[in-house]
């Protein structure tokens, strides 16, 4: 518990140490001396001695910064990320519990009108069955030594754990390609605009009657875009510093990639789990759009009106 | 229980790359891996100072807390080893030990970098002692045979010494109170050096 409070004053520390000492290096006469503890501290540092050894950062006698990265991601990330995980699929629980689905308030009029070209929605499935596996290989990664080991036993959870590192590594980049294209195909549709402000206020229209209106995206799935594309591009990027490590990078920017990575994909699975909720159980015929491309009239003009009068005049702005 | 340390003396070390040598040799340690290295701080100037460093075998290791795989573990002695049949080759360790002691046989793309490999206090792995299978995976068990790392044996000038970590600190104490000075050798400065050849041991 202590250790929940030692990051800030590790920093504050390191921050006093360092700027008494920004300026000596080991070989100023009155810090070399004869090698006491100015020059150790000095050491501590990070600075560079020669040696014989080729590896990377070979010169590097101590690198502090690891204790401060294994602080943040034990400490903060990992527990901070699991309250989330469990808080948010509670959450979702109860909620069901209580408001239960939105149920489409006509019968269906059997009318089907298009939402999802067949392009559209290969690229969704593609990077959401990537997000799938990367998300369980990377929770593995992150949670999976506190209880998976000892349910699978070492030689099962050896083989477990390296096809996770595998399926992370050489998927992560597939991930990536997927997830641009989406971004560029659909950020036409997620500007955000006045209708979004008016539906936002009455809360998206998830409890009780009330009915937003809503264009081809609402704000809801707006705001579920620009997270995967801020967050998303992010995690991206740390997860390319770190899967091509062949190009040199120092362990202090696999530190900080990692944390990056850890906190953005974090809040990408809880957001997923949101989404997914919404996307099925939450909402009726809301799978339907996205599984066969077609969705029914009476849910276009419950949930998307304003795009429905579109279609219905013939000027579908929307749809490329 | 003792509690097995290395301690290098940098006022003994002069970078002579004996322990490097003596390691690569016992433990036959892969190509492009250098369980032990000498750094030369200050090199041809003054305040020229060696250090041989290697895993310093962490009480509380950093590496052993952030690795994914769990793979490590610790000996009654203290020594930090760690079961090659479960690491994955993140880098993790390596990102988190302070000594830079992880090291991997490969650098591919897609972080193919190979199980990694550090010092194991010539302790050998989880496999039986002394086993061809232990020796192949993580070199000598000379612990299980009551030997100390070959490293420190072999040290030229006994900078490098290996052991229960009451027994080493002893005999750097011993050393300190012989060199002669006030205030414990790693914070001396050019006024409290009184170093007295002369001096006999009785
Ligand atoms: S590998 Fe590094 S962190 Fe782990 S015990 Fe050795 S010196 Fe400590
Ligand atoms: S490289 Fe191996 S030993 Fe090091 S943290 Fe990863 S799995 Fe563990």
């Amino acid at each position: 518990m202590l250790r929940f409070k030692l990051p800030p004053l590790f920093l504050l520390l390191a921050a006093l140490l360092f700027s008494n000492l920004a300026m000596a290096t080991p070989s100023d006469a009155k810090v070399a001396g004869f090698a006491g503890a100015d020059y150790w501290n000095v050491v501590k540092q990070g600075d560079q001695g020669s040696t014989q050894a080729q590896g990377q950062e070979a010169g590097q006698l101590i690198n502090v910064a690891g204790e401060e990265w294994r602080l943040w991601r034990n400490q903060w990330v990992t527990p901070a990320g699991a309250y989330a995980i469990g808080g948010t699929l509670a959450i979702l629980a109860i909620f069901y519990l209580i408001v239960g689905q939105k149920k489409l308030d006509a019968p269906r009029s059997g009318e089907l009108i298009e939402r999802w070209k067949r392009l559209d929605r290969a690229n969704h499935w593609t990077v959401a069955i990537l997000f799938i596996i990367l998300a369980v290989s990377g929770l593995s990664l992150l949670y999976g030594k506190f209880f998976l080991r000892d349910v699978l036993g070492d030689s099962l959870w050896a083989n477990y754990i390296m096809l996770c590192k595998l399926a992370h590594n050489y998927l992560g980049p597939l991930f990536v390609l997927g997830l641009l294209f989406m971004i560029v195909r659909w950020m036409k549709h997620n500007i955000f605009n006045g209708t979004d402000i008016v539906w936002f206020l009455k809360g998206g229209g998830i409890v009780g009657k009330a009915h937003p209106s809503a264009g081809y995206m609402n704000g809801g799935e707006k705001i579920w875009f620009w997270l995967l594309t801020i967050v998303g591009l992010v995690v991206c990027a740390s997860g390319l510093v770190m899967d091509f490590q062949n190009f040199g990078q120092d362990r202090e920017t696999m530190q900080i990639a990692n944390l990056l990575h850890g906190v953005g994909s974090l809040i990408l699975i809880v957001g997923s789990f949101g989404h997914i909720y919404i996307g099925t159980l939450g909402t009726e015929g809301a799978l339907e759009g996205m599984k066969t491309g077609y969705v029914d009239e009476t849910w276009a003009k419950q949930h998307h009106d304003l795009w429905y009068e579109e279609v219905k005049n013939g000027n579908d702005k929307s749809s490329s | 229980m003792a509690r097995m340390k290395f301690l290098c003396d940098s006022k003994r070390c002069i970078e002579c790359n004996g322990c490097v040598t003596a390691c690569k040799n016992e433990n036959d340690v892969e190509w492009g891996i250098q369980r032990r290295r000498v750094v030369t701080i200050n090199d041809g100037e003054p305040g020229e100072t060696s250090i041989s460093v290697a895993c310093m075998h962490c009480s509380d290791a950093p590496c052993m807390a952030v690795c994914p795989t769990d793979c490590f573990y610790q000996t009654d002695d203290g020594i930090v080893l760690h079961n090659k049949d479960l690491c994955i080759g993140c880098g993790y360790c390596l990102y988190a030990c302070p000594f830079g002691a992880p090291q991997f046989p490969s650098d591919a793309a897609f972080g193919e970098r190979g199980k990694m490999d550090k010092c194991t206090f010539c302790a050998g792995g989880p496999e039986e002692d002394n086993s061809p299978e232990e020796k192949a995976k993580y070199g000598a068990n000379r612990i299980a045979e009551g030997k100390l790392p070959m490293c420190a044996e072999m040290c030229s000038t006994k900078a490098l010494l290996a052991g229960d970590a009451n027994e080493v600190s002893d005999i750097f104490r011993e050393r300190v109170i012989y060199r002669g000075h006030n205030d414990g050798a790693w914070s001396m400065s050019e006024e409290e050096l009184a170093y007295d050849a002369t001096q006999q041991k009785v």
